[in-house]
């Protein structure tokens, strides 16, 4: 395994973090105007109120990991997705700044905009992920300088969209298992219930996905009929997708929980088995995809960095355990709550 | 309008605004350790009061503050590709090393710091305020070693030619360490301890006009001064050593920061005045000859390096670079001046009863905000036309494949959501303020004063 294969795995890792993490956030965000009374609302903002903000920090780090590692790739992408970006960024903004500003004042107006803001915002965000993720998996078009040569309208090909619908309902569920380990009473009755529908929601989308995907994106196959061995990754998406309402049937709220964080993982390893060794695939000319070589920093930046990924990481891990140690259990409505 | 000028609006503008909040982060963060440590050596419940009313100012701040950075962390990448592609080896270390050592840190302890009153004990909140202030000073010092590696470039060769060429590390350290970078980053730090600093003494004299809060106010002011006093006075040493590494390493940004054109001669150092790039001197203008050339080699005959000794195409705008800097020097001596004066009437005992100094003290929050400002507008614009100095030039750094209309649309959309949250910041920022600190006690000590 060389350092290139290494980064891949840890940018890979990264992001995963960022969607296991900020993936329930987001999906808290997108149930949010289910919900009815104010103090539904500030229970369903105060259970990611400690966290949400760490969770995004995963997107940040990962973002400056491609860009140190890969910083062709980096380049490609966000100057490529240009307005996509842009809108993904004024979607973490208005949530940002919904969940901090939403509980100064008592006016209903007042709450009514932010709660919007924060539910737009995380629903925007989650579908752009997925449209995103859509794109490089079926390929973009790449000029031979890695440019890309297409426009915004471009990207939203019937595929993206199907992508992106995917990510919000995956977050949807893990958003709404999460929120019910959090609370009690009355809202986690209803979380529960939601629970139902986004699992069956998204295992719908989840089945159309994987077709859409074997039918017109043989590629991201390839690897898997190449190497038959890998076909255990797809299986234990599967499992861990299966595992998620069996688990919730018998009430095991925190298995169900960690089923779907397995899920999260499971679908983010398949794509970055689809993808590898490409990071971004060309749909001009195979020969000007980016792959995990082409794309690279120097070894010698590859090998620094991996020394600051070794110190860093065991840091990061720990304070996000104490983190969610120290907030554990449900969520209560105190004087220092959003 | 170009994309090349498009671009750069943007990025000023974004980042402009959000320097506004990691500033205050900054500073904040120092006299929360200093309220909380008082408060746990001391068990006073005014310091308890003082911690959670400055807690929430920061966690305000704070999310400005990430909801504004993660622009910046991407718009490298969006808006600048080539320059991406061209540094990402050497800058974006830096970048990541700033995500996993400060980020990390600075967000999961801000959550005991909002939320842990009642889950951990005074100590371990302690801990957590000391953390999350240290993440906040590691922030500080990765994004500024970055940006010193595009003034001062070093520790990195470059590979390939033409369009392929990139900088690759050759020497982390000495890409950490670069000729630039210690001493921009004290002068960076120093200014956010201001930017806290005067927050705190603007709000408290504020309470103290309104005879509000006046335990809490009086305590607070004193603290704020104490960081004030310090930072403003080592501003004057970290600007100093920063003027001088710049002559050293970047003649055509002093040159044009005091106007000085002659190729090799004295110069000047400017109260204010105007430059006439024409006529190539410096009008309106009140300069105290041979002053540069005295602070820079202590020597004012020794000739400095003027603009002429440039081609005109590498030399950077010569007024903005001139008035932003001027403006600075003037507001950071008016600051130095001002918490000298504060601490002398605070010996004196008097510094309660002066309602003009305290008035002085109200508007003086803007100084340091202002001066951050041009600070780094005399740095930034100062390194044109290079984008890294001597390596890349602005023009160059593009993304190739963003037109105008895309960087027209994203940058009404930045102006928008960024007046409306500024506007929203204030007004909130305003509300805190008037609320005030938690009232105990506080009552029956209003009548005795």
């Amino acid at each position: 395994m060389d350092l290139n294969i290494i980064w891949f795995i840890i940018v890979g890792v990264l992001f995963a973090g960022y969607a296991i993490l900020d993936g329930f956030d987001l999906g808290i965000g997108a149930l949010h105007l289910f919900t009815d009374t104010d103090e539904e609302r500030r229970l369903m903002i105060n259970s990611i109120g400690p966290v949400w903000d760490g969770n995004e920090v995963w997107l940040v780090t990962g973002g400056g990991a491609l860009f140190a590692a890969f910083p062709e790739a980096y380049a490609t992408v966000f100057s490529g997705f240009y307005i996509a970006f842009m809108l993904f960024l004024l979607a973490l903004i208005f949530r940002a700044v919904a969940i901090e500003f939403r509980s100064k004042q008592p006016m209903k107006w007042w709450r009514l905009m932010w709660d919007i803001g924060f539910s737009l915002g995380s629903i925007l965000a989650a579908f752009l992920i997925g449209v995103a993720m859509g794109n490089i998996a079926y390929g973009v078009p790449l000029g031979p300088d890695h440019v890309f040569a297409g426009t915004f309208f471009d990207l939203l090909t019937p595929y993206a969209i199907l992508t992106g619908i995917t990510t919000v309902a995956l977050f949807m569920m893990h958003g709404a298992i999460y929120g019910v380990l959090k609370t009690e009473g009355e809202l986690h009755d209803k979380l529960r219930h939601w629970v139902r529908r986004s699992i069956i929601f998204f295992i719908l989308m989840y089945v159309i996905t994987t077709m859409m995907t074997l039918l017109y994106v043989p590629h991201m196959a390839e690897p898997f009929k190449n190497h038959p061995v890998l076909f255990i990754v797809p299986v234990i998406t599967l499992l861990a997708i299966a595992n998620v309402p069996r688990e919730y049937y018998y009430a095991n709220d925190f298995k169900a929980f960690l089923s779907s964080c397995a899920a999260v993982l499971a679908l983010l390893a398949l794509f970055g088995l689809g993808i590898f060794p490409n990071m971004v695939y060309s749909t001009l000319e195979p020969a000007s995809s980016l792959t995990i070589y082409s794309a690279a920093s120097s070894e010698r930046t590859l090998t620094i960095m991996l020394i600051i990924a070794v110190i860093g990481m065991p840091l990061v891990l720990a304070y996000t355990f104490s983190i969610y140690w120290i907030f554990r259990g449900k969520v209560r409505l105190t004087e220092s709550s959003y | 309008m170009d994309v090349l000028f498009l671009s750069r609006l943007q990025f000023a503008f974004t980042i402009g605004f959000h320097y506004i909040y990691p500033p205050l982060s900054i500073g904040i963060g120092v006299i929360l350790v200093l309220v909380e440590g008082m408060y746990l050596k001391t068990n006073d419940e005014l310091y308890e009061r003082m911690a959670k009313f400055w807690v929430k100012i920061f966690g305000l701040t704070f999310a400005m503050g990430v909801a504004t950075g993660i622009v910046m962390e991407f718009e490298f990448g969006t808006n600048w590709a080539a320059y991406s592609r061209f540094v990402g080896d050497v800058f974006g270390s830096a970048l990541a090393a700033e995500g996993i050592f400060a980020f990390f840190l600075e967000s999961g302890f801000l959550a005991i710091l909002l939320f842990g009153w009642d889950k951990v004990s005074k100590k371990m909140h302690f801990f957590a305020t000391l953390m999350v202030a240290f993440g906040a000073h590691f922030s500080a010092v990765w994004i500024t070693v970055a940006n010193s590696w595009q003034q001062t470039p070093a520790g990195y060769h470059v590979v390939g030619n033409a369009l392929r060429a990139r900088a690759e590390i050759t020497d982390f350290w000495a890409m950490v360490f670069n000729p630039s970078s210690m001493e921009r980053l004290s002068h960076v730090l120093m200014g956010a301890w201001q930017a806290g600093a005067w927050l705190v003494i603007s709000v408290s004299a504020y309470y103290l006009l309104r005879k509000q809060h006046l335990k809490f106010a009086k305590q607070s002011i004193k603290i704020g001064l104490i960081v004030a006093i310090i930072a403003s006075i080592m501003q004057l040493v970290t600007g100093d050593i920063s003027a001088k590494g710049v002559s050293k390493h970047q003649p055509a940004k002093m040159a044009a920061a005091e106007g000085h054109f002659d190729r090799s001669a004295p110069a000047s150092m400017y109260l204010f005045g105007w430059v006439n790039e024409e006529k190539q001197e410096v009008q309106f203008g009140i300069g105290i000859p041979g002053m540069l050339s005295w602070l820079i080699y202590g020597d004012a005959s020794k000739p400095v390096t003027g603009l002429n000794a440039f081609p005109e195409k590498d030399r950077p705008p010569v007024n903005i670079v001139f008035q932003s800097y001027h403006l600075m020097i003037a507001i950071g001596t008016g600051l130095i001046l001002l918490a000298l004066l504060g601490s002398f009437f605070w010996w004196k005992g008097t510094l309660f009863e002066h309602r003009w100094l305290l008035w002085i003290f109200v508007f003086a929050v803007l100084g340091p905000q202002i001066a951050n400002q041009v600070g780094w507008i005399t740095a930034e614009v100062g390194r044109q036309p290079w984008i890294v100095y001597g390596l890349m030039r602005t023009s160059d750094a593009l993304s190739e494949a963003v037109q105008a209309n895309a960087v027209i649309a994203s940058l009404i959309m930045f102006t928008f959501i960024y007046i409306l949250l500024f506007a929203v910041f204030i007004y909130l920022l305003d509300n805190k303020i008037r609320h005030g600190p938690e009232v105990e006690a506080e009552t029956e000590e209003t009548h005795i004063a």
